[in-house]
C-alpha cells in the first residue's frame, strides 16, 4: 500500500512503472495530483478514530493537502501553456486489467480539458474546504467530514483524468459514494439518509447505460481508452448509425443520472440534506457537471450521431426551464439552488448537444464559480441564523425552532452580513447572465450557439428560462436579505441585532474569492462579435481537444452560422438577453421588496398553479406511483410467497421430513433388553433364511 | 435328506440334532426369561450347541472344526468373566437382576 503511493506520488521509478509522454509536454508530478487528497483522505480516516478532539490537524491535512494538490495543477497548466498543442499525454502507471483482448491500464490523460476540470475542481474545492473549516467546526465528525471531502476530490480526478472509460467509471461511482456518504452525513437523522440512498439508487439507473455504453464501445473498438477511440471513431462509425446513437445516447442516460437532468434529476434536492459547502462542491460545482465533461470527452461519437445530439440538447433544455419553474416558488433557500443547478446543467447540455462544446465548458467553468458562491453564501446565511437562535435561546432558556434553510424565516440580513450580501448579488447577477459577470458571457454563447446552429425552439427556451433565472434568484435575494427580518418572528428586529452576525474570516474570504471569479471568471472568453476587445483564450486553449468533433460536424455539413435564426448579429441578441435579464431582476426586485411576507409559522399553503410549482409538478409522486410502490409491492411479494414460501418452506420442510423419521425410529427404541434381543433375533433368522 | 447333510452317520444326526434342541431352548430362554443370570446361561447354552455342531461337522471335514471350538471355549470363558461382572453391578445399583426393569438402554 505504502509503496504504492510512494509509485503514485513519484509517477514513474519503481518496477512495471513507465511514462509514455508526447513530446513537447511532460506533466510534472502527474501522480501526487491524485495522492495528495488521497493521503489526506486516509489520515483525516484514521484521525477519525484516533484524534478526534485535535481538529487543528485535520484543518491543516483537509485543505493543506488539496492546496497543494491545486499548485501542482498550476504548474502543470503553466508547463502546457508553454508547450504547442499536441496529443495527449498519457500517464502510465500500471496495467489494471489484463483478459484476452481486454487490456485497461491505470492510465492518466493530461489534456488540455482535463486540466482545466483539475483545475476548477482542485481550486474551488480548495475554496470550499478553507469555508468548511469555518462552517463544520463546532461539528463532532470533523476529521469524517474533511476525509470524505478529500476522498471526493480524489475520485472526481480520476474522473477526469482517467485516460479510459473504465478509468472514468471508477472516478465517476467513486464520486457517487463519496456523495452518498456526505448526503447522508448526519446519518442519524432518518430522512437524511434516507436522501443519501435515494441519491445512490437513481444514479444506478444512469451507471446501467453507462456500464452498456461501455461494453459496446469495447465491441466495436476492441479498446476503451479514450485516444485510439477519437482516433478511430470517424472511419470506424457510420455517421448517424444505430450503434453510434445507441452508445451515445446510454453514455447520456449515465449523464442523466449524474447530471440531474430529466428523468433523473430527483436526488439532487434531496442531496441538500448534507452539509451546505458540500451542496456547494459535489452538488452544484464539480459531481454534477461530470455527465456534461462526459459529452465533452466523447465530443466526436456525440458529434457522429444527429439524432443523440438533439436528444442531449432537448434534455437539457427541458430540464433547464422545468428546474427554473419549480425553483420558482421553493422556500428553502438550498432548494432553490439546487433546482437552479438543475436548470444550469440543463443549459450545458443544450450546448453540448447542439455541438458547442466549448461554450458548455466554459459555463460548466463560470457556474463552478458562482453557484459555489451562492451555496457558501446560503451555508453564511444559515450558520448566522442557526446561530443565532442557539444564543437567544442560550441567553433567556426560551428556545426557538424553526428551519434555518426557510427563506421566510430570513429577511433583513444585508444589515447583518454586509460581505455576504454583495458577494451574494454578485453570483445572483452572473447566474441572470447580466453584462459583465461571468455568467453573461457563458450563458450568452449557449444562446448564440443555439440560435446559430439551427435550433430556434432551444434558443427561446433558453432565453425563457434565463428570464426565469433572474426571477427566482431576485426573490431568492429579497427574501433573504431585503426586507425586514424575520428571524426572530415580525417584529424581532431588536433581538436580530443583538445576535444575527457576518460570517467568520475562514468563511467570508474563500467567497470573496469566489465573488471576483463570478464577476470576471467570464473574461477568458469575450466573443469576437461583441463591441469589446476580443479574447479568446478559453477557446483558443480547447481547440485542439474539441477539434476532432468539429471536424466530423463539418464533414457532414454542420457548422455555426452567422445570423439568429430571426436575423440580427450576436451582438444584438447578446444585449437583448442582458437587457431582458436586468428588466426581469429590476421588476421582480420592485414587485417583491417591501411588501410583508409571512414568517414560515405563519405560512399559508400556497394555490392554484403555484401549488403545483410548490410541490415541484407532482414529479416525486408520480415516481412513486410509477416505480417505487408497484415495485416495492412486487418485492415484497417476493420476499412472501418466493422466500418465505417457497425456499423457506423447502428448508424447513426437509428438517419436518427428517424428525418424522426421527420419531419413527425413536419408537423402536424401547430401552427394554428382551424387546432389543427379539428383534436381533429376528435378524438374525431373517439373514439365514436369505442365506440359506 | 438334503444335500448338505450327505455323508452324515446315525451318531452325527443324533448329535446335530441334540445341538438344535438345546440352541433352541437357549433362544426361548433368552427371549422369555427375565433374569439376567438365566438369560446370560442360556446365551451360554447357545454357544455350547453351536461348539457340539462344529464337532460334529469336524469328523467329515477335518480338524479346523475343533480348532474353533477351542476359540469360542476361551472367547465364552471371558465374555462369561465379563457379563457377570457386569450383572453384579447392575444388581448393586437396581438390588434386582430382572431385565424388564432395566429400561435405560435408549438414548
Amino acid at each position: 500500500m505504502v509503496s504504492a503511493v510512494l509509485d503514485l506520488a513519484a509517477g514513474q521509478g519503481a518496477a512495471g512503472v513507465q511514462e509514455q509522454v508526447a513530446v513537447g509536454f511532460r506533466p510534472v508530478l502527474p501522480g501526487l495530483i491524485l495522492a495528495l487528497p488521497l493521503l489526506g483522505a486516509v489520515l483525516n480516516g484514521v484521525g477519525a478514530f484516533l484524534w478526534r478532539e485535535r481538529k487543528g490537524l485535520a484543518t491543516l491535512i483537509g485543505p493543506g493537502t488539496l492546496l497543494a494538490a491545486f499548485a501542482i495543477v498550476l504548474l502543470n497548466v503553466l508547463g502546457m501553456r508553454s508547450v504547442a498543442p499536441h496529443a495527449p499525454a498519457i500517464v502510465h502507471m500500471w496495467t489494471w486489467i489484463q483478459s484476452g483482448d481486454l487490456r485497461v491500464g491505470a492510465d492518466l490523460q493530461f489534456d488540455r480539458l482535463s486540466l482545466l476540470m483539475c483545475m476548477i475542481v482542485t481550486g474551488v474545492g480548495s475554496l470550499i474546504h478553507v469555508y468548511s473549516v469555518g462552517y463544520m467546526r463546532e461539528d463532532p465528525g470533523y476529521s469524517r467530514y474533511f476525509s470524505y471531502l478529500n476522498l471526493f476530490v480524489f475520485f472526481m480526478l480520476i474522473l477526469v483524468l482517467g485516460a479510459s472509460l473504465p478509468m472514468m467509471f471508477v472516478g465517476w461511482e467513486g464520486v457517487g459514494l463519496c456523495s452518498y456518504l456526505l448526503i447522508g452525513f448526519w446519518y442519524d437523522n432518518r430522512a437524511f439518509s434516507n436522501a443519501g440512498k435515494k441519491a445512490f439508487i437513481v444514479n444506478r439507473i444512469g451507471d446501467a447505460g453507462f456500464l452498456v455504453a461501455m461494453f459496446l464501445v469495447f465491441t466495436t473498438f476492441g479498446t476503451l481508452d479514450f485516444a485510439p477511440i477519437v482516433e478511430r471513431a470517424p472511419d470506424t462509425l457510420v455517421y448517424g448509425g444505430a450503434l453510434v446513437t445507441g452508445i451515445t445516447l446510454l453514455l447520456f442516460l449515465g449523464c442523466t443520472g449524474k447530471s440531474a437532468q430529466i428523468p433523473l434529476f430527483v436526488w439532487l434536492p434531496d442531496a441538500m440534506a448534507g452539509p451546505t459547502p458540500v451542496s456547494a462542491l459535489i452538488h452544484a460545482a464539480t459531481m454534477v457537471t461530470a455527465g456534461v465533461y462526459l459529452v465533452a470527452r466523447a465530443g466526436v461519437l456525440f458529434a457522429l450521431s444527429p439524432v443523440s445530439q438533439a436528444v442531449v440538447a432537448s434534455v437539457g433544455a427541458g430540464t433547464a426551464l422545468f428546474a427554473a419553474t419549480i425553483a420558482i416558488q421553493q422556500y428553502d433557500i438550498k432548494k432553490v439552488l439546487a433546482y437552479s443547478t438543475i436548470s444550469q446543467l440543463g443549459y450545458m447540455f443544450v450546448a453540448v448537444g447542439v455541438g458547442a462544446f466549448t461554450a458548455g465548458v466554459f459555463h460548466l467553468m463560470t457556474h463552478a464559480f458562482f453557484k459555489a458562491l451562492l451555496f457558501l453564501g446560503a451555508g453564511a446565511v444559515i450558520h448566522s441564523v442557526h446561530h443565532a437562535w442557539d444564543h437567544a435561546s442560550h441567553d433567556d432558556g426560551r428556545p426557538r425552532h424553526g428551519d434555518p434553510n426557510d427563506l421566510r424565516n430570513h429577511g433583513g440580513l444585508k444589515a447583518f452580513m454586509p460581505k455576504t450580501w454583495v458577494f451574494m448579488w454578485i453570483a445572483t447577477l452572473a447566474i441572470a447572465g447580466v453584462f459583465p459577470f461571468a455568467g453573461f458571457f457563458s450563458k450568452d454563447e449557449i444562446l448564440w450557439s443555439a440560435g446559430a446552429y439551427g435550433y430556434p425552439i432551444l434558443w427561446g427556451v433558453g432565453l425563457a428560462t434565463a428570464i426565469l433565472t433572474a426571477v427566482y434568484m431576485t426573490r431568492l435575494m429579497v427574501l433573504t436579505f431585503h426586507g425586514h427580518n424575520r428571524t426572530f418572528g415580525q417584529g424581532g428586529g431588536a433581538e436580530a441585532a443583538r445576535y444575527m452576525h457576518e460570517a467568520p474570516p475562514v468563511m467570508w474570504v474563500p467567497l470573496g474569492i469566489l465573488a471576483v471569479l463570478s464577476l470576471a471568471g467570464g473574461w477568458v472568453n469575450i466573443p469576437e462579435a461583441l463591441p469589446l476587445p476580443h479574447i479568446g483564450w478559453l477557446e483558443g486553449w480547447l481547440e485542439p481537444v474539441f477539434e476532432p468533433a468539429m471536424s466530423v460536424a463539418a464533414a457532414h455539413g454542420i457548422e455555426a452560422a452567422h445570423a439568429a435564426p430571426t436575423g440580427g448579429g450576436e451582438a444584438l441578441w447578446a444585449l437583448l438577453s442582458t437587457v431582458a435579464a436586468l428588466v426581469a431582476v429590476l421588476l421582480t426586485y420592485r414587485a417583491l421588496a417591501g411588501r410583508r411576507v409571512p414568517t414560515e409559522a405563519e405560512a399559508v399553503a400556497p394555490i392554484g398553479f403555484a401549488r403545483v410549482l410548490h410541490d415541484k409538478w407532482y414529479v416525486d409522486e408520480l415516481y412513486d406511483r410509477l416505480i417505487v410502490r408497484p415495485s416495492m409491492a412486487l418485492w415484497r411479494g417476493c420476499w412472501r410467497v418466493v422466500d418465505a414460501g417457497i425456499i423457506d418452506g423447502t428448508v424447513n420442510g426437509a428438517g419436518h421430513v427428517a424428525r418424522l423419521f426421527g420419531w419413527v425410529g425413536g419408537q423402536l427404541q424401547s430401552g427394554r433388553v428382551t424387546t432389543y434381543l427379539f428383534v436381533f433375533m429376528l435378524g438374525a433368522v431373517l439373514v439365514l433364511g436369505v442365506l440359506a | 435328506m438334503s444335500p448338505a447333510l450327505a455323508g452324515l452317520g446315525t451318531t452325527d444326526l443324533v448329535a446335530l440334532l441334540v445341538s438344535a434342541i438345546l440352541f433352541s431352548i437357549g433362544v426361548l430362554g433368552v427371549l422369555l426369561r427375565r433374569n439376567a443370570i438365566i438369560v446370560f446361561m442360556c446365551v451360554e447354552l447357545m454357544l455350547n450347541a453351536v461348539n457340539l455342531t462344529l464337532v460334529t461337522f469336524s469328523r467329515l471335514h477335518g480338524v479346523e472344526g475343533q480348532v474353533l471350538v477351542f476359540f469360542v471355549m476361551a472367547v465364552a470363558a471371558a465374555e462369561a468373566a465379563v457379563g457377570l461382572a457386569i450383572i453384579i453391578a447392575m444388581f448393586r445399583h437396581y438390588q434386582v437382576v430382572d431385565l424388564d426393569r432395566y429400561r435405560v438402554l435408549k438414548w
